[in-house]
């Protein structure tokens, strides 16, 4: 996992969900925002569910929309980068 | 025998030479009859026979001139080649007219004329091309200057704001004496003494949905030079209407982004068109999230490289030997630039065009005429940042009334500006926790620094312009109590300080640094 603004990388380590939910990109994105995101803002990362406007979820350099959005199940080894569009010039 | 075998090495080299700039002239001509005529495949075949290895083209010019004395004729044709003025007859007149370059655009753009991607054929296009800059700040400025570099025919230049001295670390087609100039304006008296054959169309103003439509149909591409959602989708919306690639940038801080957009720019509905700006962010981000470089800061050479790549990737589209085949998958990417991450680079594939798109999909329900009727109001959809207005009256206090107050035992200052800023300039005193965004915490790290809640003093917040001091002292006033034995609101004492120091220049202290 990383954040490239303010780069953080996380190396995170998933065996199967205990709830029988499937490891998919919703599933890490609620598990980052619960164990890991220690700003209160929560909704500068997730709103309504779901990442929030204006935040790129990129799964092995490519647009989350190429490979499923939120559904796609993550695999052993996958990097997965949430960046912040920029609007500054 | 010496003599015999040296005059035998001229002709023979003579004879390379000929056969040498012949060679290349056949190549020039061949590349401006495509550029005059892009549609008609490049002539390969010989109209004559093939015997004398001389594009058919120029056989008729070429073989006359071999059959007279080479000696004598050469240095002569060559000389009504180059259109030199002494060039003697009207068939040196009709010599002249071959160049499509003026003498001083050969050698301008000699150094990328002679690369493949270039060419005549590229160098004309550049110079038949009308590029549109929207902003002039840290992107547009090197933007523009490396296409009046390139000798683009036209360059729009649109931009409302004055140069202001902040703007000078990266924004440098400006100058110190033009602090107080139109963008535009002072951009065109860089860009003028950089490249004088290039036409500077000035537009002193912010674009607007009205007119950005019928502003884009003069161009062939546009250039997303500026700073806010708000414009960046006014730009899309524009571009997909008046059918316009768009080479998009942005950046912040120690970051950059690029992204071509609607390319090539099929019509609304047309599946086979690059993504446009809606595409790739359907929905803009929350109004609290969008950082402006005057907030978060931006590093003169990490917005240069981005104008600089826009530039690029402008010269590549007017410069693409054919257009994009429509058949061929559309396959955007993102080139993503973070200074200080390693690799630096990354390049990420993005989605093509979006079905249900508001402008550009075959449901779009965007129009010109919603554009151009003033109905879609894009501040409104973007959302404007609220400022921070959460404290009671009677915790503000003015930064005047502030610099009155007697300090020292009787009261207690904790600015929360990052330490980057506290470590530019600071008041005496002054206790540094900067806001992170969490009551909690924030009040930990105030008690961590030694910072007593409790001890009856007064406690004043002050930040760059007074919005994280209210969320500060709201922190206090509503985190405080329940954390402190028996203690009430009521004795914990804190007001912020009105304007932060921005007010504090304006009123107190006008040598305090304006950064």
């Amino acid at each position: 996992m990383e954040k490239t603004a303010n780069p953080i990388t996380l190396q995170v380590e998933f065996t199967t969900d205990t709830k029988g939910q499937p490891s998919n990109v919703a599933f890490l994105t609620t598990w980052l925002c619960d164990h890991l995101m220690k700003d209160p803002r929560k909704e500068m990362f997730v709103l309504e569910g779901s990442v929030r406007p204006g935040v790129l979820v990129l799964i092995n350099d490519a647009d989350w929309e190429l490979e499923g959005e939120e559904k796609y199940e993550l695999q052993s080894g996958d990097e997965i980068v949430f960046v912040s569009t920029l609007h500054g010039g | 025998m010496d003599d015999l075998t040296e005059a035998s090495n001229h002709i023979h080299t003579l004879r390379a030479q000929i056969a040498a700039t012949e060679t290349q002239l056949g190549t020039l001509k061949l590349q401006l009859q495509q550029a005059e005529h892009p549609s008609l495949p490049p002539t390969t075949e010989p109209l004559s026979p093939p015997q004398t290895g001389i594009p058919a083209e120029w056989t008729n010019a070429t073989l006359p001139a071999l059959q007279e004395n080479v000696q004598r004729d050469i240095a002569q044709r060559l000389r009504q080649e180059r259109g030199l003025e002494d060039a003697p007859t009207i068939q040196a007149a009709s010599q002249r007219r071959r160049w499509p370059l003026a003498t001083h655009e050969y050698s301008r753009y000699g150094r990328q004329l002679i690369m493949p991607e270039i060419g005549l054929r590229g160098q004309l296009h550049l110079k038949n091309a009308r590029v549109l800059i929207v902003g002039l700040g840290g992107l547009g400025c090197p933007a523009a200057a490396y296409l009046a570099g390139a000798g683009v025919g036209t360059l729009g230049l649109v931009d409302g704001d004055t140069v202001e001295e902040s703007n000078l670390h990266r924004q440098l087609a400006h100058a110190t004496a033009r602090v107080g100039w139109n963008k535009a304006e002072s951009a065109k008296a860089y860009l003028s003494s950089l490249n004088g054959n290039v036409r500077y169309d000035v537009y002193k103003c912010h674009l607007r949905p009205e007119s950005a439509v019928e502003y884009f149909g003069d161009y062939d591409v546009v250039l997303d030079c500026t700073d806010h959602p708000t414009s960046r989708y006014l730009i899309s919306d524009a571009c997909v209407l008046a059918g316009k690639p768009l080479v998009s940038a942005s950046a912040l801080k120690t970051e950059g982004q690029l992204i071509v957009l609607n390319n090539p720019p099929a019509p609304p509905g047309d599946a086979t068109g690059g993504p446009c700006y809606r595409c790739i962010f359907p929905k803009p981000p929350p109004a609290a999230s969008v950082l402006s470089c005057g907030e978060g800061g931006i590093l003169g050479p990490v917005v240069g490289v981005m104008g600089v790549l826009q530039a690029l990737e402008a010269i590549k589209i007017i410069t693409a030997a054919k257009p994009m085949a429509t058949d061929d998958p559309v396959k955007p990417t993102m080139l993503m630039f973070s200074a200080y991450s390693n690799p630096q680079f990354r390049s990420v594939r993005m989605r093509a065009r979006r079905a249900g798109c508001a402008i550009c999909s075959s449901e779009a329900t965007l129009t010109a005429q919603s554009l151009t009727s003033g109905s879609l109001d894009y501040v409104a959809f973007c959302g404007a940042q609220a400022s921070v207005d959460i404290v009671a009256p009677e915790q503000r206090v003015s930064a005047t009334t502030f610099s009155r107050l007697p300090m020292g035992d009787n009261g207690v200052l904790i600015d929360v500006r990052d330490e980057t800023q506290f470590g530019i300039c600071a008041l005496r005193e002054s206790v540094n926790v900067p806001w992170t965004g969490s009551a909690e915490r924030w009040v930990q790290s105030a008690r961590d620094v030694g910072v007593d809640f409790e001890d009856g003093r007064q406690m004043f917040t002050v930040c760059r312009f007074g919005n994280d001091s209210q969320l500060a002292a709201r922190a206090i006033t509503e985190t405080l109590p329940s954390t402190i034995n028996g203690a009430s609101a009521k004795n914990v004492r804190v007001k912020h300080i009105e304007g932060g120091f921005e007010a504090w220049r304006k009123e107190v202290d006008p040598t305090w640094p304006d950064y």
